[in-house]
């Protein structure tokens, strides 16, 4: 224990020291962020759309430059109404239909609805706060800075010590290579939480994005998701001495898992093997689970099936970088 | 006296280079252990196996009689021949880091003044001049209190100053009996400091003893040196012809070679010498005797053509 908090103060001190990897840290996914709602702030809805649940038995369907969007689940919807992502949604069937009070584009089609002369429908005023790309982003984003962080955080570190000797000197000492990569891990979960938690803040004072869910499931998600993602870093770099080759593997593994874990657009309706490949990753699982959280206020219940993936992941790569690493 | 670390012929190949073949030896307790050679001798590499870093192909190091292990952790010291440190700290967060990683250190107020270090206690560790950063590290090495030292050449590159006042430090450690393994390419440092040498070439020990016993054994001559130019060439056909007559005298034998300007008589008999050139009305005002030293056996053992 002792030996494991001498090398993590060590290392703390180290990044903290380091200005300009920290203010990297910080200042790259806030910027990101913020570009992306200047990009997306104008909305990017040129029709109206409304769901239907059951027949198109209504005049009101005839209506020009609307897109009536079929529903299955007529909760769902309802929640996709309170969210901004329907105008409206309708149900002749059962006389009635649901707007959200909040919404410019709801008044609109609710009044095309009443002046299009058919059967009069009972009104389900619903409320919600808009959701927004950037509302979705901002989970996405968040995690996809977590992973560039573990990947290059701990890899590199870990391979720049290799290196020019730092590693060799410290196995010149009763430290065991566990202590030592367990420091290493939890030196950059530090560093993680320290950041995404200013990063959060920061975003939230500006954009105000959705937080339905609890903070303290977030937490737990982006804790657990964190430490898998370093464990993968840990066994990227368990061998490597050359920066070079760590880079290029880091970047190989880094790009395609910030594409195919949903961080930029929805993977819904992908082909079997990407949605396959994308299960496999850990950044996949972070994203989707922190998604909920934020967006549907997921218990941790809803979420548990992306929790297990995480642990297990967390556990093989850790299992995997422990047995492989070697100090020189 | 009792040997603390016994290494029994270790052998390391890299794929087909052999860069130690079967070397055995015995360090005692409180002795400062030297190991020579040229560059490429396999002396890094023998202490590398020594401190547990490098794995040996073949062979067995014990250390108080048992493999190297968590005890021998703790209680060696190492300085490698070149390390990096963690950057962004200073030297005082630097040993506090590693006094962390033993289960007792030393006295650091204590090892600060035993090493000089407090002028740049407060320093980044990248910021330090050689002989700085030499103190350091050996104050890494002893932070631990251990009870063998490894130096690996700790004074290469270092200034005169710096050398003798690092050479002040060994002597420091010597005198609370821990027992330092010290590898160096100045022959001087090993003829001060050491019980006892090893001489290494190309993975082989090809000497080994007290710095005084080797030079006994190798060298029983004295070298008589006079500037070349007191010397007509007459003088040195002369030298050269007596040189072949005295050899077949038994009295003594002496060499003869001219070197940098200097003629150099290596004799067993510096009198007969002496007499000789007296007789032949040799100028000696800037005539030189000096004994054999380390670098001249060193030389001897290992040849003159220059290494890796």
């Amino acid at each position: 224990m002792k030996r494991f908090l001498a090398i993590l103060h060590a290392r703390n001190l180290e990044f903290i020291r380091d200005r300009a990897a920290l203010s990297w840290g910080l200042i790259f996914p806030t910027a990101l962020m913020m570009g992306f709602a200047l990009l997306f702030s104008n909305g990017d809805q040129e029709l109206y759309k409304v769901g239907v649940a059951g027949e198109l038995n209504h005049p009101f369907f005839q209506s020009r430059h609307i897109k009536f969007i079929p529903v299955e689940d007529l909760e769902k919807a309802v929640i996709k109404v309170e969210r901004h992502q329907l105008d409206l949604l309708v149900a002749p069937d059962k006389l009635r239909y649901w707007v959200n009070s909040s919404s410019p584009a709801g008044y609109i089609t609710e009044q095309l609805l009443k002046a299009s002369g058919g059967e009069m429908l009972k009104a389900n005023k619903v409320s919600g706060k808009e959701i927004r790309y950037i509302d979705w982003l901002i989970p996405g984003v968040l995690g996809m800075n977590m992973m560039f962080s573990a990947l290059f955080g701990v890899g590199f570190v870990i391979v720049r010590y290799r290196k020019n000797g730092v590693l060799k000197r410290l196995r010149g000492t009763p430290l065991s290579a566990t202590e030592f990569l367990m420091a290493q891990i939890f030196s950059r979960l530090l560093l993680i939480i320290f950041v995404s938690v200013i990063v959060y803040i920061g975003c939230d004072l500006i954009l105000d994005f959705s937080m339905y869910g609890s903070y303290v499931n977030l937490f737990l998600v982006f804790t657990i998701g964190s430490l898998a993602m370093i464990s993968l870093g840990l066994l990227i770099a368990s061998r490597l001495k050359s920066d070079e080759l760590a880079a290029g593997l880091t970047n190989a593994i880094s790009i395609p898992m910030m594409l195919l874990s949903g961080v930029w657009f929805s993977l819904e309706g992908s082909p079997q093997w990407i949605m396959f490949i994308s299960n496999l990753l850990p950044l996949t699982h972070v994203v989707d689970a922190s998604r909920a959280i934020m967006l549907d206020g997921a218990g941790i219940i809803d979420v548990g099936h992306h929790i297990a993936a995480m642990l297990i992941m967390m556990l093989v790569f850790l299992f995997l970088g422990v047995k492989m690493f070697r100090w020189e | 006296m009792t040997s603390i670390l016994e290494v029994n012929s270790l052998s390391k190949n890299y794929q087909a280079a052999i860069a130690v073949d079967k070397v055995s030896f015995q360090i005692n307790k409180g002795q400062c252990f030297g190991m020579l050679g040229p560059n490429g001798a396999g002396k890094t590499t023998t202490i590398e196996i020594m401190e547990g870093i490098t794995e040996p192909t073949s062979g067995t190091v014990l250390y108080k009689g048992k493999p190297l292990g968590q005890l021998f952790r703790t209680q060696c010291g190492i300085q490698f021949q070149h390390t990096s440190l963690q950057e962004f700290l200073t030297v005082r967060e630097t040993l506090k880091l590693f006094a962390g990683l033993y289960p007792e250190s030393s006295n650091l107020a204590e090892l600060i003044k035993r090493c000089n270090l407090e002028s740049f206690l407060d320093s980044d560790n990248r910021k330090l001049s050689g002989g700085q950063r030499q103190r350091m590290l050996l104050a890494i090495a002893l932070i631990n209190n251990p009870e063998i030292v490894f130096l690996d050449e700790p004074t290469t590159g270092l200034d005169p100053q710096a050398r003798h006042n690092f050479w002040d430090l060994i002597k420091n450690i010597l005198s609370h009996g821990t027992t330092v393994i010290l590898s160096t390419h100045y022959m001087e440092e090993a003829a001060e400091l050491c019980d006892e040498i090893i001489i290494m070439d190309h993975g082989r020990i090809i000497a080994q003893g007290a710095p005084a016993d080797l030079l006994q054994q190798h060298f029983s001559e004295r070298l008589v040196r006079i500037p070349e130019n007191e010397l007509s060439t007459a003088h040195i056909k002369e030298l050269k012809k007596q040189h072949t007559n005295l050899n077949q005298d038994t009295l003594f034998q002496h060499s003869l070679y001219q070197k940098d300007g200097w003629v150099e008589i290596s004799t067993t008999d510096v009198n007969q010498t002496m007499k000789y050139l007296l007789n032949a009305g040799i100028d000696l005002s800037f005539l030189q005797i000096r004994q054999h030293n380390l670098e001249d056996l060193f030389l001897e053992l290992t040849g003159k053509e220059l290494r890796q």
